[in-house]
């Protein structure tokens, strides 16, 4: 063998583990499918530096990974979005086609670049109803998958999918949707037993909202309504009625970026 | 190169850092869909394209109230009856367009992609001072296009979250940007809309008051210049008319909007000249 080869098996697999070990350094992010919408989770102590963001109308973006690539990527797609809303229409901007200008971009970057993005991406897009939701995740190297209600990355992603699917179930109200993350996010050995709403950041794209962009930010104090104060009462609402009537005050409170602070609609009812 | 951008995949353009503005983002990669971009440096003076005509704004305490028109025209002749020419900019904003109808339209459409870029790059939105500015930018971008008597002169107007009052912005074809107190009004019935509002303005106004005052200059623009339209009963059509406050920016239904109309057209009915302001 010559000196200095590296087989092509040896060099796609080290690049590989190379990508894998900058993504583990990070927190997780959890994506779910809920009965109004789709609810992004991460663990994210930053204020500022955020993991979830929005692209388009009925699109959200979430990255784990190295903040400047997938910042470089987040810029990227919402210039893709925007560019296609103008020079088309609204409507014909589509997430699909979104992960697929992603999947193309990683799995390039993947093999002739000097070095592999260290990121995993989901591309989520809100349905009019929830079976329409979609989920993509998408891979270091460029592949893509479609998940089904739910999709989860990250380092400790393979325990905390275990967690999520024990506990998921399509169609879950908001706070409980959050509480099945939030729970399943503690498990990773990053993070203490029980995270506090500070570590978290939580977007919702909401379907029932009337204006045409769906994505909104939760706030802390509402993170702590949903998880705490209405814990109980979601439980028994989503266990005893079967979907129909669950949390029907949902997001609607979610205002555009920031909620006022202390409204909490789903308080129960003296 | 437009078309490569769209055609799919992520081309390098896209990953290339820059700012957060959109309309500079076209400008560097796909100029040709800028609005006019084609039309310019030709030295035909183009005429009798649909032009939009009347626009008026008025403060209250609570935000600004917009209200347009709905005819455009094409020298004498009435291109369109049901033009809209009142838009939402983004959520605290809004913006009116007088001028060719082809190239306001477009104007529009960018500076809403413009705002909405930034908001969601930045996270946060751009200030209301910003956003005029902004306008400001993109109108001065036309000006070969206006020297040619493509002119397109926007209304801009908004709630300022910082000083919380409503703030109307006006522009002339060069981009010059004024900011306007009170009330204000562009177009061919701007003469007219704007003697109606100086005697109908009043700075306690509610936010029904407003959108009657802004609906009652419309009707004198509409009396005296051919080019701007009054209510159409007939055709039930009636002006767009925006209100943008603390709330955000809403547009008025139509049922509330009519009964509004209907009670501004049967006082005409009893006293053309609509209401008296008092001499003293």
């Amino acid at each position: 063998m010559p000196f200095g080869y590296v087989s092509p098996e040896q060099s796609m697999k080290d690049r590989a583990d190379y990508a894998r070990k900058g993504i583990a350094r990070g927190g997780s992010v959890i994506v779910l499918s809920f009965d109004e919408g789709v609810l992004l989770v991460a663990e994210n102590r930053s204020r500022a530096l955020h993991k979830i963001s929005e692209i388009y109308d009925r699109i959200a973006f979430a990255a784990v990974g190295k903040y400047n690539e997938f910042e470089n990527l987040r810029v990227a797609g919402i210039r893709i979005a925007d560019l296609r809303g103008y020079g088309y229409d609204r409507r014909d901007v589509t997430g699909r086609s979104l992960a697929n200008a992603y999947a193309q971009a990683l799995g390039s970057i993947f093999t002739t670049e000097p070095k592999p993005y260290e990121v995993e991406l989901i591309v989520a897009e809100v349905g009019r109803i929830s079976d329409d939701d979609q989920i993509y995740r998408l891979s270091y190297d460029g592949s893509v998958a479609d998940e089904r209600g739910f999709a989860v990355m990250g380092g400790a992603a393979e325990r905390i999918t275990e967690h999520v699917e024990a506990a998921y179930r399509p169609a879950l109200p908001l706070s409980g949707a959050l509480r099945v993350a939030v729970q399943a996010l503690a498990v990773d050995a990053s993070g203490a037993a029980q995270l506090q709403t500070e570590q978290l950041e939580v977007a919702v794209l909401d379907r029932t909202r009337q204006r045409a962009r769906k994505f909104g930010r939760v706030s802390p104090a509402r993170i702590g309504d949903l998880l705490t104060t209405t814990a109980p009462a979601a439980e028994a609402a989503a266990e005893s009625e079967p979907a129909v009537s669950s949390d029907e005050q949902g997001v609607d409170a979610l205002a555009p970026l920031a909620p006022p602070p202390g409204t909490s609609p789903d308080v129960e009812k003296p | 190169m437009a078309d490569d951008l769209l055609a799919g995949g992520l081309p390098r353009a896209f990953r290339t850092p820059g700012n957060s503005s959109f309309s500079e983002f076209l400008t560097a990669h796909a100029p040709e869909m800028l609005p006019g971009r084609r039309l310019a440096g030709s030295d035909q003076r183009v005429i009798d394209l649909p032009h939009g005509t009347t626009i008026v704004a008025t403060a209250f305490p609570d935000g600004v109230v917009m209200a347009g028109d709905r005819r455009a025209t094409a020298g004498s002749y009435i291109a369109q009856r049901d033009i809209e020419k009142v838009f939402p900019a983004d959520e605290y904003s809004c913006v009116g367009i007088a001028g060719t109808a082809g190239l306001a339209v477009e104007l529009v459409r960018l500076f809403q992609v413009e705002l909405e870029h930034y908001e969601k790059l930045e996270g946060i939105p751009l200030s209301l001072d910003g956003k005029a500015n902004r306008l400001s930018t993109m109108v001065r971008g036309n000006l070969p296009l206006a020297m040619q008597g493509l002119a397109a002169v926007p209304l801009f107007a908004g709630y300022d979250p910082e000083s919380h009052v409503g703030r109307i912005f006006s522009y002339d074809v060069i981009g010059g940007r004024y900011e306007e107190h009170e009330y204000h009004s562009v177009g061919s019935g701007s003469l007219f809309a704007r003697g109606s509002l100086k005697k109908l303005y009043r700075p306690d106004l509610s936010e029904l008051d407003a959108v009657t005052a802004c609906v009652q200059a419309l009707y004198d623009a509409a009396d005296d210049d051919s080019a701007t339209g009054g209510p159409d009963l007939a055709r039930r059509i009636f002006p767009v008319v925006a209100v943008v406050t603390a709330a955000g920016f809403r547009r008025l239904a139509e049922d509330e909007l009519i009964p509004l109309v209907e009670t501004v057209v049967a006082g005409r009915m009893a006293d053309p000249g609509g209401p008296r302001a008092p001499l003293h």
